[in-house]
């Protein structure tokens, strides 16, 4: 596979700008993965690389993924909060590559929240 | 930990915690002295001197959601097990500093692991975090900084799917590359 250079980055900058969308730059979407010791420990990267790979095959720019710490609900890590512009965050547990990439394409991106793997709902 | 880059994960969300804005982590695999040496550096608020003790205690934490604290204490274990150690600098106000060492080809060194997924979490979890990564194997350097990344991407952010597609194929042909053309036994 030929390396992949800083040209390469420049013209997917170059493109990006290009896109009218990215001049909105506004957050609709926020997944937080838990990454607590206990979350890593169960897994917490590999949730995280699966999600990566979702969103890099999203065209969506309104969806931030951010890393927490142990939110003290240490057994039923790996924990993912999906919180979608003005409804209630939910928590999913217990997460993996699989769950994560279901929740990605029916929560985040068809707002149908997955009941079975889901902790809580913050009211 | 299964994987040596979940400890260097663990660490560095610490450095997260601790509000840095600059956190470097390098890897060094040298065969000739049989070393595996980690450090992860950061400019975080820093560890009080009188708790700097005990942060390698299980059944300490700064934090209030569990009552034990294990990420640093089991890194070093893991370290312990394999001929090696690990060791914690740190001043209040300036950052942390952990440094440990295996012996490369201990049998209980757990492998490396996906360190490019890793970092990609770490990246794109902590997008006001700048990340400078550095891989040495054998002499060969692998190292990204995001700085430059940003000042590349002119505002166009890390998490847009392009960049991310390409910040993922990035780091996995870099770490890989310094394998490829390495033809030791040792592998990570």
């Amino acid at each position: 596979m030929p390396k992949l250079t800083i040209e390469d980055l420049k013209r997917i900058r170059e493109k990006a700008k290009k896109s009218t969308s990215l001049r909105e730059g506004e957050t609709t979407v926020k997944i937080t993965v838990h990454m607590g010791t206990c979350g890593i420990a169960a897994g917490a990267r590999e949730v995280m690389d699966a999600l990566l790979e979702e969103l890099a095959q999203s065209d969506r720019q309104d969806i931030r993924v951010v890393t927490a710490g142990c939110m003290g609900m240490c057994s039923s890590e790996p924990n993912v909060t999906v919180e979608l512009h003005g409804r209630d965050p939910v928590i999913y547990q217990h997460m993996d590559k699989n769950k994560m990439r279901q929740v990605f394409r029916r929560h985040v991106l068809l707002n149908e929240v997955q009941t079975d793997f889901a902790l809580a709902r913050i009211r | 930990m299964r994987e040596i880059s979940l400890h260097i994960m663990d660490i560095a969300e610490n450095a997260v915690s601790a509000d840095a804005s600059l956190i470097e982590i390098t890897v060094v695999e040298d065969a000739g002295r049989n070393r595996l040496e980690i450090e992860i550096r950061d400019n975080g608020r820093g560890i009080p001197s009188d708790l700097l003790e005990r942060v390698l205690d299980p059944f300490y934490t700064s934090r209030k959601t569990r009552r034990v604290g294990l990420g640093l204490s089991l890194f070093r274990e893991a370290a312990r097990r394999c001929e090696g150690d690990l060791f914690i600098r740190s001043e209040e106000g300036k950052g942390t500093q952990v440094s440990s060492f295996f012996r490369l080809d201990h049998i209980d060194r757990a492998p490396l692991g996906d360190m490019a997924g890793a970092l990609a979490g770490l990246i794109v979890g902590n997008p006001r975090v700048d990340f400078v990564y550095t891989h040495n194997v054998d002499g060969r350097v692998f190292r990204v900084d995001t700085r430059d990344l940003r000042e590349t991407l002119d505002g166009v952010p890390i998490t847009h799917p392009d960049v991310l597609s390409y910040l993922r194929d990035y780091l996995r042909e870099g770490m890989a590359e310094l394998r490829t053309r390495h033809d030791s036994a040792h592998c990570a």
